[in-house]
């Protein structure tokens, strides 16, 4: 049993959080406000090396793992969880794909300069009738000669809109689960992104509607093998989950953090806030669940690393992180009272960031469907 | 252009201090240790300079184990290798800078770059010091650099009281580096795993031929007195605007 972390992810990590405090949290309020997506930012971050953080060098990657890539999303989600959640989607969902299931000439066309920073990368699986049950795609690729022609709508999809490429799930034929996955570049004729989703939190980051009329593929933006997208994006769904929890782990931080300062300064009946027994409690409870929360994280990154199954740790951690994100912050609130609830303080942006981390990448229900399918499995009677 | 970057490890400016039993040190449990800040600005001109015009940029850091983790930092912001001078001991600024000049005079550098003092003890003697050791003329504070590599000289901008001072030099030389030389740069993490290749060589002061004669000791080491609670006024806004100015006149004796 080893619980320290390498000195080279304790340097990523404190590379990411210098860079957190210094550059992405100063306007984090400001445009929670405005809804804007800081796409500088995001270009320093790919020239930083941070999109590449578990890909190989070959591939324009840092050559690092996934414990530290899930450090460094929590160190960025701590100050901006819309940033967090364009860079969990960039680098799980947006890259990944090509990364695992890509061909060498994919990977140098698409990979490498998302990696870099050039554009951003979309995953697009949520249908409006397939969402949960995302087996259920109706968005459909048929094959004419040597294209695909995709024609279907995707809604709730995280950075389409300045993305360069997004990989897109769809029903090769007509049989149930007959899913392939493809790489549309954002620019072919046919596809229509709009990024106007007004949202209760991560306003800063992008969420777009894309819908797919006739556009026309080669078909070497097939991506992996024909009719296999299903399972494709099962994996990629349970490495998404980790950056998701790591995510959750920073915004529940944050919440601790604010509510501990907070409660040291507050005074009322004489007394600081964390002089009261029922706000000590409170804060036990947040700081005991965030730890554990990492803890469960970084186990499955780390089984991840290992190249062992982690799917169900996976959704553990992405299902008790987020739900710790939640509660954290709705408790943070309650420790800042009524100046809790006002714009001047960010635990509000917290509490509204942390109800999509128990939604996105498959709800806290699908979790639990999740785990018990694992355990039932391994325990067969 | 080869240039040594003398560093420093020292607890972060964020940490709290405090001063551990027997009143001479400080408690070091805990605490998060960064590069002295103003040792990042001698750092990130190195790197500039060596962006520009080619050569290699060596750290030197005397400390104990620790302190090759500040070393590490510096490689993943692009320096090339390190030199850990490896010492449990409780050195005076005296026996560092010779320590260091002696790294300094075994390999032949055209210029040697330290921040103007190190946060924690502020005695600002290192880099003047090794500058007389190896008898290079220095200039400290310096707010903006720039080299003349063609005639082997050096104009350095020093910020004084109401001026701006502009000095001109033959190198080697020393510089320390003021806040506002540059602005120092994140480490890529590539750079960080690459870091991880390259060499810090560890060295004794017995093999670099140190004495260490100690002749300045800490005595003892104390706490600033509290600072007061800080008197909060309510109430009518003229009523305590009144009150304000009574007391920064009568209590704080600033008007
Ligand atoms: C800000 C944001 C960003 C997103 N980014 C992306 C993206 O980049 N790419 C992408 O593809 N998608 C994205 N999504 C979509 C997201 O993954 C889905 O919203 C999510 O998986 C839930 O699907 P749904 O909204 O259709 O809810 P539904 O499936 O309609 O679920 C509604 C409710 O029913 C419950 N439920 C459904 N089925 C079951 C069941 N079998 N048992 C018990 N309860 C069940 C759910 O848990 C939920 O509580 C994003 C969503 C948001 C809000």
């Amino acid at each position: 049993m080893q619980f320290d972390l390498t000195p080279e992810e304790l340097m990523i990590k404190d590379a990411v959080r210098d860079f957190a405090d210094g550059v992405v949290a100063p306007g984090a309020g400001h445009r929670d406000e405005t809804g804007e997506v800081p796409l500088d930012i995001m270009q320093q971050m790919g020239a930083l090396g941070f999109f590449g953080i578990p890909f190989s060098e070959e591939w324009g990657g840092t050559g690092a793992n996934t414990v530290s890539y899930a450090l460094a999303v929590e160190e960025i989600g701590r100050v901006d969880a819309s940033l967090g959640l364009g860079f969990a989607a960039h680098v799980s969902l947006g890259c990944s794909p090509v990364y695992y299931f890509g061909t060498p000439t994919q990977k140098r066309e698409f990979l490498e300069r998302a990696i870099r920073g050039e554009y951003l990368a979309a995953f697009g699986l949520t249908e409006p009738e397939a969402g949960s049950d995302a087996g259920g795609t109706q968005t459909r690729a048929r094959r004419l000669g040597d294209t695909y022609h995709l024609n279907g709508t995707k809604i709730f999809i995280t950075n389409a809109g300045h993305a360069g490429y997004i990989v897109a799930t769809a029903r090769t034929s007509d049989q149930s689960r007959k899913i392939s996955a493809f790489i549309v570049p954002r620019e072919t004729p046919g596809v229509g992104v709009r990024c106007d989703y007004k949202k209760m939190g991560m306003r800063s980051s992008e969420t777009c509607e894309i819908h797919f009329d006739d556009v026309v593929i080669p078909e070497d933006h097939l991506l992996g093998a024909e009719d296999k997208g299903f399972h494709q994006f099962l994996d990629i769904l349970d490495g998404g989950r980790i950056s998701i929890g790591a995510l959750s782990v920073g915004v529940a931080q944050a919440a601790l953090d604010a509510s501990v300062q907070y409660a040291q300064q507050r005074r009322q009946f004489g007394k600081t806030l964390s002089a009261f027994q029922a706000i000590q409690f409170k804060l036990a409870d947040m700081a005991m669940e965030v730890e554990l929360a990492r803890t469960m994280v970084l186990k499955a990154a780390w089984l991840k690393d290992q190249h062992r199954p982690y799917a169900k740790e996976a959704a553990m951690a992405k299902l008790f992180a987020s739900e710790t994100a939640m509660r954290a912050a709705s408790e943070a609130v309650q420790i800042y009272g009524g100046a809790g609830y006002m714009h001047d303080f960010p635990v509000e942006r917290y509490m509204r960031d942390a109800k999509l981390l128990v939604i996105g990448e498959g709800t806290s229900e699908i979790q639990r469907l999740v785990i018990a399918r694992a355990l039932l499995e391994e325990h067969p009677v | 252009m080869k240039i040594l970057v003398m560093v420093k490890q020292v607890p972060d400016t964020a940490t709290r201090i405090r001063v551990a039993e027997g009143n001479a040190s400080i408690v070091t449990d805990g605490i998060k240790w960064v590069i002295n800040p103003y040792d990042e600005f001698a750092i990130e001109e190195a790197l500039r300079i060596k962006e520009r015009l080619g050569g290699e940029v060596v750290v030197v850091s005397a400390g104990p184990q620790r302190v090759e983790e500040a070393i590490r930092q510096t490689l993943a912001m692009g320096a090339d290798r390190g030199v850990h001078i490896k010492t449990d001991e409780a050195l005076d600024s005296h026996v560092v800078a010779q320590a260091l000049a002696a790294v300094a005079r075994a390999e032949n550098f055209d210029l040697i770059l330290t921040g103007k003092q190190a946060v924690d003890d502020d005695a600002a003697q290192v880099g003047p010091l090794v500058a007389v050791f190896l008898d290079v003329p220095q200039v400290t504070v310096v707010l903006k650099l720039e080299v003349d590599a063609e005639h082997q000289r050096l104009v350095a901008e020093r910020e004084l009281e109401g001026s701006i001072e502009v000095v001109e030099l033959p190198y080697p030389a020393v510089i320390t580096a003021q806040r506002g030389l540059n602005e120092p740069r994140y480490p890529t993490l590539p750079n960080i795993m690459k870091a991880k290749k390259k060499e810090v060589r560890v060295e004794s002061l017995q093999a670099l031929g140190i004495v260490p004669n100690v002749k300045v000791r800490t005595v003892s080491l104390s706490e600033p007195p509290e600072r007061p609670a800080a008197k909060i006024l309510t109430g009518d806004p003229v009523a305590a605007a009144h009150q304000l100015v009574e007391l920064l006149h009568a209590e704080a004796k600033v008007i």
